[in-house]
């Protein structure tokens, strides 16, 4: 049977550029931070700070009784899987982890397939980690129109809700005013989704100098039209930053010819007591992890005072409370006006 | 044998510098005569092309056919069928099928295949060197007498710079063609998205101007030491324009084509992740495509090819770097060659040419003209005819093109190959 009103060819025929994460202004899905706006993302950070409270003390609300949750991941992790799954159960939704290794399905249909067949199992969102950059977008194309898609990765491209953990550290320990702080993100930003994200964020939030710092092999061409100045000296590129973001350096990057050897990029790159000490006094020090002590930050940075490293996992729950709440509360709302 | 008379139609006919109101003459497979009729003519069959262009049927210089070894995303049958609607009266087709277009039984295949369609005529180009593999040379003399129009490692590349220099070398003794399509796999290191700002925001795998370019400046290199003769296909950026244009005004025997999609999409247009602009090469920027156009219009850049890549739905249905690249593009080859016209970017006679008389002259085949005693291959065309482009009513098996939902001005009334109206 045929029909008319279901395209079965691609969505994508004929599309604008529109913003597929909105309906109707509220949050539907969470893709990118790219074309969300200030006010969404203060909202976001805003209910995280309500939810900082429930991690505490309380534990669990029942927000999302009754729905289901699926982590769908394609490429392994621990701490992000982990963390929306504690999200999840906070807010007293079902989750299901399905990991699916790239190699097994690395094509679309089958991608597709393991969609519709998740879908015919009644869930309410889909939190996607991907190899492919642009697969969060792909599959809120294609999901039924009751399901919310979380990005919790895709490729090189975007890695929101790592960068919204991070904005609300930033503002934990800065204030809420980002405009007299520099930033320096220090790295493998070629290959970074999270730096890409946090340039996003930083730039909406209108941080007043954000820096990326790397040598070129590591600098995707054209990322000063991302809002970036662009610094190759590690200490010339954090002097006198408020937050310095540390990025991990995979091995293979060595393989690849991008880089010499470890020692040479810690030598370089490597966040030690010496070379952070051109950044302020009270700066602060990041990392998405996991860190790899020895080759971008020495231990006694990543342990020390000023790093702020494990509260970013801590806070990870509760903007994923958040993001996960916005999202499925406007479908509860859609919900009860049909 | 039956004979056809065109009346009143406009005659464009770049190759004889010929663009008048006049009647065409059809005897068999021959262009019998154009003004008046010959002694003696009656025609069997006549059309009215009054306020039409009459043109020579079109010569594409690469479409992929997906027969032999695709047939799930399209075959011969379909892909001449749909190339004689869209006016196009000889395909080219690049060697890379399966198997191998590299021993004479592949190309006599494809002939009968073909013959037995009765559409579109296919020309085929054989594999430089066997199964493309880029280690040992392929029968070329063979494949030029099964009828081979000339030599190509399509997209495959070759690791060592010594078999392509014998290769060209040996091409050259035997007066073969080579087409080349400028791609160093190194250094594009399997990325789909032009190395920029684009690609950078999406977090899409690069591909340098250098993967294109570096490897002209290498072949061009050979071309002068070894003397063959050499096609540059699908360029697509300003700098390999600059390049052919200074190897031409060397006295290089080179020639040059861009697909179509390339003159009118940029790396703006992946910005939504839309695998339809998903291409190799990649969609450049707004000055490189300017650069393409500039280059057709000055004659460095010799022919429009559509590049045609006809794919299943489910090809198209992915993330955008696992989704297969290309267009199928048959269908708007014609329309995007006019829209240039028709936006001032190239006057009609070039873009006439660079669809018709140049591509056959590439080939070395005898088509592309409205001369007397050419082969009656015509297309006609009704100019004021406006329309949009729908993906579902492409005659291709492959749907998948980003230009859904472009208007055009033009479209083909009548194609006639060998004399015979299709």
């Amino acid at each position: 049977m045929v029909n008319k009103a279901t395209r079965p060819a691609d969505p994508f025929i004929g599309q604008d550029l529109w913003n597929i994460q909105l309906q109707n202004g509220q949050l539907k899905h969470f893709l990118t931070i790219e074309g969300l706006g200030s006010d969404m993302l203060t909202q976001i950070l805003d209910t995280a700070e309500s939810f900082a409270g429930v991690n505490e003390s309380v534990k669990k609300v029942p927000l999302l009784r009754g729905k289901t949750i699926v982590n769908l991941f394609f490429e392994a992790s621990t701490r992000t899987r982990t963390t929306f799954e504690l999200a999840a159960k906070r807010l007293s939704a079902d989750v299901l982890n399905i990991n699916i290794s790239t190699s097994a399905t690395s094509k679309g249909e089958s991608l597709l397939d393991t969609l519709h067949n998740l879908q015919a199992m009644q869930c309410d969102m889909f939190i996607v980690r991907h190899a492919d950059s642009g697969t969060a977008h792909f599959i809120a194309n294609h999901v039924a129109p009751h399901i919310s898609v979380l990005n919790a990765g895709d490729g090189r491209h975007s890695h929101p809700t790592q960068a919204m953990l991070d904005m609300f550290t930033i503002r934990r320990n800065k204030g809420a005013d980002f405009g007299g702080l520099r930033v320096a993100i220090v790295g493998d930003i070629l290959h970074s989704r999270v730096a890409r994200s946090q340039i996003h964020a930083l730039n909406t939030l209108n941080t007043g100098d954000v820096r990326v710092v790397a040598p070129r092999t590591l600098l995707p061409k054209g990322i000063e039209q991302m809002g970036v100045s662009v610094y190759h000296d590690l200490q010339e590129g954090i002097k006198d930053a408020d937050v310095v973001i540390m990025l991990r350096l995979q091995k293979e990057r060595m393989s690849g010819a991008l880089l010499p050897s470890e020692q040479e990029y810690f030598q370089l790159y490597g966040l030690t007591e010496e070379t952070f000490a051109a950044a302020k006094d009270d700066a602060i020090v990041m990392h998405p992890g996991p860190i790899n002590r020895g080759v971008e930050i020495a231990s006694s940075i990543a342990d020390g005072p000023h790093s702020v490293i494990l509260d970013q996992v801590t806070y990870g729950i509760a903007v994923r409370m958040a993001v996960m709440s916005m999202t499925l509360g406007h479908n509860g709302k859609r919900e009860a006006q049909a | 044998m039956s004979r056809m008379h065109i009346k009143n139609g406009r005659i464009i006919d770049p190759a004889n510098q010929r663009d008048e109101i006049a009647d065409l003459f059809i005897d068999g497979e021959t262009i019998a005569a154009i003004g008046e009729a010959p002694v003696g003519f009656k025609a069997q069959e006549t059309i009215d092309a009054k306020d039409h262009w009459v043109i020579p049927g079109l010569v594409d210089l690469c479409a992929r056919l997906r027969e032999p070894g695709q047939e799930h995303k399209a075959d011969i049958l379909s892909e001449t069928r749909a190339a004689a609607h869209a006016g196009i009266t000889t395909l080219c087709m690049p060697p890379d099928t399966d198997p191998v277009i590299d021993e004479p039984a592949v190309v006599d295949l494809i002939q009968n295949k073909a013959q037995a369609a009765g559409f579109s005529k296919i020309a085929t180009l054989g594999a430089l060197t066997a199964k493309l593999k880029g280690e040992h040379l392929s029968e070329m003399a063979a494949l030029k007498q099964a009828g081979c129009v000339g030599l190509s490692n399509a997209r495959h590349d070759i690791q060592n710079p010594l078999v392509i220099r014998r290769a060209y070398e040996y091409a050259a003794t035997h007066h073969i063609t080579v087409f080349i399509e400028a791609n160093n796999a190194q250094l594009s290191n399997q990325g789909c998205a032009h190395e920029g700002a684009v690609a950078t925001r999406l977090g899409l795998p690069p591909i340098p101007y250098a993967a294109e370019t570096a490897s002209i400046a290498f072949h061009l290199e050979l071309i002068a030491e070894t003397g063959v003769r050499a096609h540059f296909c699908r360029l697509s950026t300003a700098r390999s324009v600059e390049m052919i244009n200074h190897a031409k005004s060397r006295g290089l025997k080179i020639s040059a084509d861009v697909a179509a999609h390339q003159l009118h999409l940029t790396e703006m247009d992946i910005s939504s992740f839309n695998a339809q602009c998903h291409v190799l090469p990649p969609l450049r920027t707004q000055r490189d495509m300017e650069a393409l156009r500039h280059g057709l219009s000055a004659g460095i850049i010799n022919s429009i090819c559509s590049d045609h890549q006809p794919h299943e739905n489910d090809a198209k249905l992915a993330p955008f770097p696992s989704t297969e690249a290309g267009i199928s593009a048959l269908e708007s080859l014609l329309p995007l060659s006019l829209k240039l016209v028709e936006n001032g970017q190239l006057d009609l006679s070039s873009a006439i040419a660079s669809i018709t008389y140049e591509p056959a002259r590439i080939l070395g085949i005898n088509a592309g003209t409205l001369s007397c005693g050419a082969i009656a291959d015509i297309c006609i065309i009704d100019p004021k005819q406006d329309w949009t482009l729908q993906a579902d009513s492409m005659q291709s098996r492959g749907k998948n093109t980003p230009f859904a939902g472009w208007h055009f001005s033009g479209r083909v009334s009548h194609t006639i190959i060998n004399g015979r109206l299709i």
